[in-house]
């Protein structure tokens, strides 16, 4: 019949868009396809509708568009033949989605179709709706629907069941209204819709308790018997997979009844002796049959205790980890993941096959495999564990690396026993795969270092030899560089021998080449170079011998076609030359870098990667307040030498470039809030001569900048050959701290510990609330809050009172307010004591209300605090 | 829940692709680009999974089947049994071996909207709907007769196949 109408047939079509060399051919024969079709959706003939979508179809899978021919697919939806339903309704769930008001126009067919009297109509219908069916289709069409499960034919039973799981996921209110409907389809013979049944109780069950409670009293004992009946009965072959009966229908009872036990002591109790037996007699040489016991595995797993089974069901994982099936394997280690919750020393137990699985040539294996071997590492085993996986960093696929070194890395910071360990597991990573790591772990390793001052003169010969063999990468390069630049020095001069080392000759002019390499490698980035350029400064005060080449080195960076770089080293270049008499001071030896501070901007940056360092030792005792500045740098050096008289510059060059971010208390406790101005106008490179020049502290700094006339980068002089952790840690808080420091606050003395940036809590157009917090050294978990309240608005405040609540987990305790009275533009404060039972694991969070009058009128504000900082 | 079914051959045309969640046309091409380009990089003997975090959004899996010229792939979530997910494919594949002897990629592409049929039969709204190949091929029968019973199109022959792909 197709060939009295005009235009191609669909299989002719399809023929011609597969003879189509190019996919422009093949465009053009689909656009000249669309314009038939919407030709012919304009003549409006009812007879080319069927085979108009069925083409469309064919042309939406192929990826072009498609809409117009939307209203079609209601206009075959309307007509009465039945293959002109199908195809519609075909068009319905593939060319329109639940968000389309078109949508609302076919509520009205499928509830007549609904009820019509041909049941494979209703078929079509209910499998439409369960595709497609939005909240409000599922609001008007759940009576239908209901009524449908308890029709005569399986068939329709099923898709009932079915389209019923659709209804109450969008719409869980209704819920209630198929709890009947659902119990009685449990008791179905045929296991289609046996399955669909058990399908539609495991989403009623968890979208509503109380269908869970009616399921677990009424249910349970006749899903076991259920269960127990497939599990037990004769070979069936129709519902034979691989001589397992049923395995879809095993895995949907076994599903159910895993959400009956869990948290149920008595369910769990009733289903141990059908666990403990489809546990022991399925086959498992098959796919089914792993199927099922990897359902049953699972279910073990989550109801209430039962220990002797949870021994079987890590055995069966663990003979799933010796399958030669991959995908076996996979679901295995899936599995564990899960498991090493419950029983951490069986899963240990697997510990070898796991590391084997890490090695696996499959990736999606190796992934998981990494993941929970990272889970299995504890005190214990990390070093053999470490061994193992850098031993297969050497070997592994390029593109596994990144995860691997990221994996081994965060192993490393978290378990490592002692630093010298830490050293130089992190060396071998670097060596092999330096070029993924990411900033923040070589960040951490510079820190790390700079705080084992008995380990310097060890790690900076370790890492020469390593950048000589591995010069490509490029992290290893840069922790390299700036220990060389560092602790120059102790390479040259085998200073700190470890019993462990075998001596090695360098020559200061050895030293330089490594720094040279970088700096004149063509595929080194700018930060390698800038750090390269800062280790030649250094270098140069350090090896006088070899000054001169030095300062050729330098000076060649002139010509760098980075401005950066090119500035830099003009400025370098004038130190070296001009400025002997302060240049010793001027590089000295970075102070050590505080890990604690550095841990906590790392873990506020960083929320993925927490880490939490071996020993968190804060090496700058920040109470000292009333300390001199220079003792207060200099009290964690061990082995600087002490130069307080000069080190004016190189404090600030420290401060400003390394402590930057780190301690708001020693800018508090600097000489004093004028000169703390003074530096925060340079830091914020406002360029105009301060009138604090007689401090000393910012003079060197200026002169060094004005020689080539722009003060104005005063700020990146110093920053930017500072070492790199610098521009992650520095960049947001640094400015934040600076400010602090000047803040007026006095608690801020007293803080021991890491800093937390002030918060505005809450504002409106009359009102402000500000919170600084400090914590007491004697218990981490306790915040005190100071809270200040500032009124906006020219009218006073009167019976001012501030109500605050908080979750379980905290405890908040409140002082008296300085005044019940606000004074218009004024402010009054308040303390807070907040102590947060789950520190380290939840942030605070406050609700607050504010009561007032205004004129003696009541004016009531209510807020949330979410913002407040990480870590309190 | 089952996200996605798709069959794709070895070429990367999409043969049929059904998505479960609404998702766009074009990004319903962008995912299944993306999948076939893992698929293809896959090599022989190795496990039918594949972690597509960065394509379906977390939690999601992927278990897929190669058959002579065709990718058979399923996506579904954390609540679907991998291993019962690759029995389905199995089970999808029997079908269709019933329903046109011997099933051929040429069988799928001119039979795509039978294709469907079948398919709903199988998965209904992104659910397992009947895993039995014997009731699913009653009840595709039976909605065949129906539309030859109104003659609107008809089966294409098997000697189609003597058409040469792309």
């Amino acid at each position: 019949m197709n060939s009295i109408f005009s235009g191609t047939r669909l299989r002719d079509m399809i023929r011609s868009i597969r003879a189509c060399k190019t996919a422009a051919e093949e465009r053009g024969v689909v656009r000249k396809e669309c314009a038939d079709i919407r030709a012919s959706i304009n003549e409006n003939d009812p007879h080319d509708r069927h085979r108009n979508l069925a083409k469309l179809m064919f042309i939406h899978m192929l990826g072009y568009p498609t809409h117009f021919g939307q209203m079609e697919c209601l206009k075959l939806i309307a007509s009465p033949g039945f293959p002109e339903k199908r195809i519609g309704y075909l068009g319905l769930m593939l060319l329109l989605d639940e968000r389309q008001e078109v949508l609302m126009l076919v509520t009205n067919s499928l509830k007549q179709d609904l009820n019509h009297t041909n049941q494979y109509v209703v078929g079509l219908a209910l499998c439409a709706l369960g595709n497609i069916c939005s909240a409000e289709m599922a609001r008007d069409l759940a009576p239908e629907v209901e009524r449908l499960i308890q029709f005569r034919d399986p068939n329709i039973r099923k898709k009932a069941a079915l389209c019923s799981t659709r209804i109450v996921r969008k719409v869980p209110d209704l819920a209630e209204n198929f709890v009947n409907a659902a119990s009685s389809l449990l008791k179905e013979k045929h296991h289609g819709v046996l399955i669909t049944g058990v399908q539609l109780c495991y989403e009623l069950c968890t979208i509503n308790d109380e269908a869970l409670e009616y399921f677990r009293k009424k249910c349970t004992e006749g899903l076991i018997k259920t269960l127990r009946d497939i599990t037990n009965s004769a070979y069936q072959p129709e519902y034979d997979v691989a001589g397992i009966t049923d395995p879809f229908l095993h895995i949907r009872l076994l599903k159910l009844l895993r959400v009956l036990g869990h948290g149920d002591a008595d369910a769990s109790d009733l289903m141990t002796d059908i666990l403990a037996q489809v546990a022991t007699k399925t086959e498992s040489n098959k796919n089914a049959g792993n199927a099922v016991l990897y359902e049953c595995v699972e279910t073990i797993m989550a109801i209430e205790d039962t220990s002797s089974l949870r021994v079987l069901a890590i055995n069966i994982l663990g003979r799933f980890l010796s399958n030669r099936d991959n995908n076996i394997r996979y679901v295995a280690l899936n599995m564990l993941m899960k498991a090493i919750a419950f029983d951490d020393q069986a899963v240990q137990r697997h510990r070898v096959t796991i590391l084997e699985c890490v090695k696996d040539p499959d990736a999606s294996i190796r992934k998981r495999a990494l993941d929970l071997v990272s889970l299995l590492i504890n005190e214990n085993n990390v070093k053999q564990l470490t061994k193992e996986l850098i031993d297969y960093l050497e070997i592994s696929d390029e593109d596994f690396k990144e995860d691997l070194s990221a994996k081994i890395c965060s192993i490393v910071e978290k378990f490592s026993p002692e630093k010298i360990w830490y050293i130089d597991q992190m060396l071998k990573v670097l060596s092999e795969a330096g070029k993924f790591v990411k900033d923040d772990v070589w960040h951490a390793l510079i820190v790390v270092i700079s705080n084992a001052s008995e380990l310097h003169g060890y790690t900076v010969r370790a890492l020469y030899k390593a950048v000589l063999t591995y010069s490509e990468q490029e992290t290893l390069v840069r922790v390299a560089i700036w220990c060389i630049g560092e602790y120059g020095d102790l390479l040259v001069n085998n200073v700190g021998m470890l019993g462990i080392e075998d001596p090695i000759t360098v020559t200061e002019s050895d030293a330089v080449d490594v720094i040279e390499e970088a700096i004149t490698r063509h595929n080194s980035d700018m930060t390698t170079k800038a750090m390269a350029l800062v280790a030649l400064l250094k270098l140069s005060s350090r090896f006088p011998s070899i000054s001169e080449r030095i300062k050729d080195i330098i000076v060649k960076q002139k010509g760098s076609l980075l401005l950066e770089m090119q500035q830099r080293a003009i400025e370098f270049n004038s130190i070296v030359d001009r400025h002997k008499n302060i240049r010793s001071s001027l590089v000295e030896r970075m102070p050590v870098l505080d890990e604690a501070t550095f841990n906590v901007r790392r873990a506020g940056s960083l929320p993925a990667s927490v880490s939490t360092m071996a020993k968190p030792s804060v090496s700058i005792p920040n109470g000292v307040a009333a300390a001199p500045l220079v003792d207060l740098l200099d009290l964690g050096s061990d082995d600087i030498m002490a130069a307080p008289s000069s080190s004016g510059a190189d404090f600030l060059q420290d401060l400003l470039g390394v402590d930057l971010g780190s301690s708001p208390a020693q800018s508090g406790a600097a000489p004093g809030p004028k000169a703390g101005a003074d530096l925060l106008m340079d830091i914020l490179s406002i360029g105009t001569p301060s009138p604090a020049q007689n401090n000393t502290s910012s003079i060197d700094l200026l002169s060094t900048a004005a020689i080539n006339n722009s003060p104005s980068t005063a700020l990146d002089t110093l920053s930017s050959p500072a070492p790199p952790h610098v521009a992650t840690t520095a960049s947001a808080g640094g400015m934040f701290d600076l400010l602090d420091g000047l803040s007026p606050s006095p608690s801020k003395e007293a803080t021991n510990g890491p800093a937390y940036p002030p918060i505005v809590a809450y504002e409106s157009s009359t009102l402000k609330i500000e919170f600084t917090f400090s914590k007491p050294s004697e218990n981490p978990q306790t915040t005190n809050v100071q809270a200040t309240f500032i009124n906006l608005s020219p009218n006073n405040f009167t019976d001012f009172i501030f109500q605050a609540a908080v979750p379980k987990f905290l405890q908040l305790h409140l002082d008296p307010a300085s005044s019940n009275t606000l004074p218009a533009s004024g402010n009054i404060m308040q303390n807070l004591k907040v102590t947060n039972s789950q520190h380290g694991k939840k942030s605070l969070v406050m609700r607050m209300r504010i009561g007032y009058k205004v004129n003696g009128k009541d004016v009531l504000e209510e807020g949330q605090i979410n913002n407040f900082p990480r870590g309190l | 829940m089952i996200k996605a079914v798709m069959m794709i051959n070895t070429q990367g045309k999409p043969r049929l692709s059904k998505f479960y969640d609404f998702m766009t046309v074009e990004k319903q091409q962008e995912l299944i680009r993306g999948v076939f380009s893992e698929l293809c990089s896959r090599p022989e003997n190795v496990s039918n999974f594949l972690e597509i975090d960065s394509l379906f959004g977390p939690d999601s899996r992927l278990v897929y089947k190669h058959y002579a010229t065709l990718y058979f792939v399923l996506v579904f979530d954390a609540s679907e049994n991998e291993l019962a997910m690759l029995d389905l494919i199995q089970v999808l594949v029997e079908t269709l071996d019933k329903c046109f002897s011997n099933v051929c990629e040429l069988d799928i592409v001119f039979n795509y909207s039978k294709m469907h049929t079948v398919l709903d039969e199988i998965v209904f709204g992104g659910q397992v709907l009947e895993t039995n190949s014997t009731e699913v091929m009653k009840a595709v029968e039976e909605i065949s007769k129906l539309e030859a019973a109104s003659n609107a199109i008809s089966l294409v022959p098997k000697s189609v196949s003597g058409w040469r792909g792309r």
